[in-house]
């Protein structure tokens, strides 16, 4: 019986032939990444256990994120922990303030995971990586604490539902709505415990970019990971950040999947979740009533790259944003906020009236930098509309892509973009 | 081994910013943790849950951030095991790393109502609902979970 990718990435790491549905293996990691608030729960238990070492301090990432620079003591407390920790244990790829950037919009960036290859991180959106054709999937810190001292962690093998993409995406359309769409489509559980396996040739329009933000998401459909077909322009990007070589697995011809969905991307609208599920999707032309808003956030692990600071300064230069309205744009990374900088985005972005912030995770999960009050509502290029997920209970979040977040942000209420 | 509590019942999509919600996601003490579980769906649950107590939920319970603080929380709260129609997969993983009892049961998990006192039999898959007088099924653990159960959580295992 044939596999899919996700399947031959995890035999080969398993030392296997084959491996198929349901079959429990140990496999062999390439990667092991945690941030500051998951890590000092793996660090506590990686001590408690007596661990004496880890397996290969090239092959763990500790990115300080998610409430850094640290928003209040007890966050300065957990990050101080894991700098010692790195330090110990002399951890290469340890990224602190000044160098780090949001973990799932750096560990690309910096050529660290790549086709074919196997991580874990304890962090949901890890399934990221599935974007260069890698497996890839999110963990908690104990499975984070044993991948560091072996190496290895134990996998369920996933079924998987193959999305057949066909056609190009219309202007103002990217990988957001693509997603948004999808999960729409099959709900926050509609691929639990699969993997998401995207091919076909509607590959070649979208860009690296594109598929980052759609396998980043592939965990608000429950799936295990969210694989791409690597294709050249998967290889384009890989070569100019990593000199190593990489191993690329294609689906079996015969493999099995639970479902085929084929997705004609020349027919996706741009597309917004309402509170409070990621399924609750309408697209912009469906929607009547004027939703005003209070905040608008653009940035994020699942849009905080540069292609998606050039849409939304694109749409905001030589505007304003609407009165009454807090737009908060966090570039991912320093690399993407200089490039902000050196083309004029940053500048574009200020004199439109928003903020322009380092990067972090921030509001995205009601850390810091930007959290709603009771009955205040926000459009934001993040991942989760739960509720309470950006601040108050009774406050709301709308995910959208950065065209949309921007347009909203301009007209104070939300809005598509023609 | 058993568990014996009373049930605290919700819905579908438990997800794990309400179980915990990441503003105190500062800390990784457990029992602070465990003063705030459920504190965005529940405000009432950290006063009213005691110990051996079993939460009861429909789909996909767990979904979305990857943060062992909420199987923590609930295990630091006194709760000896969640009862699920299904769990979303990296809270499944996380709860049997760290030793807190689930059971799949779609069929205990519609039936059963809040404030139901109810005892699970781990050996056996058997949940009794003593209120009602009736008794459900759930799937047992496949034996390569039950070793880390057994053996205390994953890192135990792995020594």
């Amino acid at each position: 019986m044939g596999m899919t990718m996700s399947q031959k990435i995890l035999a080969k790491h398993a030392g296997l032939e084959s491996v198929r549905e349901g079959q429990l293996i140990k496999a062999k990691l390439d990667m092991v990444l945690g941030n500051d608030i998951t890590s000092p729960v793996a660090i506590n238990e990686f001590n408690k256990a007596g661990f004496g070492g880890v397996f290969d301090k090239d092959k763990i990432s500790l990115v300080m994120d998610h409430f850094a620079p640290n928003k209040d003591i007890k966050a300065a407390t957990q990050c101080k922990q894991c700098r010692e920790f790195a330090g110990k244990y002399d951890i290469t790829n340890y990224y602190d303030v000044g160098d780090m950037g949001i973990e799932h919009a750096l560990l690309p960036e910096k050529g660290l995971i790549g086709p074919g290859e196997l991580c874990i991180g304890a962090d949901s959106h890890t399934c990221t990586y599935g974007a260069l054709g890698a497996f890839s999937t999110g963990v908690g810190s104990t499975d984070m604490a044993a991948g560091m001292a072996t190496g290895e962690a134990w996998f369920k093998v996933p079924s998987a539902i193959k999305f057949n993409l066909t056609g190009k995406l219309n202007k103002y359309v990217s990988g957001k709505d693509v997603i948004l769409h999808i999960i729409g489509m099959i709900g926050v559980d509609g691929a639990l415990y699969q993997s998401m396996e995207f091919t076909g040739e509607g590959l070649k329009s979208l860009s690296i970019d594109d598929r980052l933000c759609i396998a980043n998401m592939a965990i608000e459909a429950g799936a295990k990971n969210g694989i791409f077909e690597v294709d050249e322009i998967t290889m384009a990007y890989m070569k100019e950040r990593a000199d190593r070589d990489f191993d690329i697995f294609k689906a079996d011809d015969d493999a099995v999947y639970s479902k085929v969905i084929d997705i004609d991307l020349s027919t996706v609208k741009q597309t917004v979740s309402f509170p409070h599920l990621p399924e609750n999707t309408k697209t912009t032309d469906e929607i009547t009533e004027d939703i005003k808003i209070d905040q608008v956030v653009i940035g994020s692990c699942t849009n905080g790259r540069i292609s998606d600071m050039r849409i939304a300064a694109e749409i905001l230069k030589d505007k304003h944003i609407a009165k009454g309205v807090r737009c908060i744009v966090i570039p991912g990374t320093q690399k993407v906020y200089l490039q902000c900088v050196k083309e004029g985005l940053a500048e574009i972005f200020i004199n439109a009236g928003c903020v322009f912030s380092t990067p972090t995770c921030g509001p995205c999960l009601g850390g810091h930098m930007g959290i709603l009050a009771a009955g205040e509502r926000a459009v934001s290029t993040t991942n989760r509309n739960f509720v309470g997920r950006m601040g108050h209970i009774d406050s709301e979040v709308y995910l959208a892509s950065p065209a949309v977040a921007a347009a909203s942000a301009i007209a104070g209420k939300i809005t598509g973009i023609q | 081994m058993k568990a014996h509590g009373t049930v605290h019942k919700y819905g579908d999509n438990v997800d794990t910013d309400v179980i915990i919600p990441a503003r105190y996601l500062n800390t990784a003490d457990h029992k602070e943790l465990a003063s705030h579980c459920m504190e965005d769906i529940d405000k009432d649950f950290v006063k009213n849950v005691k110990e051996g107590d079993i939460i009861v939920a429909n789909m996909n319970f767990g979904c979305g951030s990857s943060r062992e603080h909420a199987p923590i929380a609930i295990k630091a709260s006194g709760i000896s095991c969640v009862i699920a129609s299904t769990f979303a997969r990296i809270f499944y993983r996380n709860s049997i790393n760290i030793g807190l009892a689930i059971l799949e049961c779609d069929e205990a998990a519609k039936d059963i109502e809040n404030g139901n006192e109810v005892e699970v039999d781990f050996d056996t898959g058997i949940i009794t609902n003593i209120t009602k007088g009736c008794t459900y099924k759930a799937e047992p653990f496949p034996e390569f979970i039950k070793d880390i159960i057994s053996k205390g959580g994953l890192l135990n295992s792995l020594k």
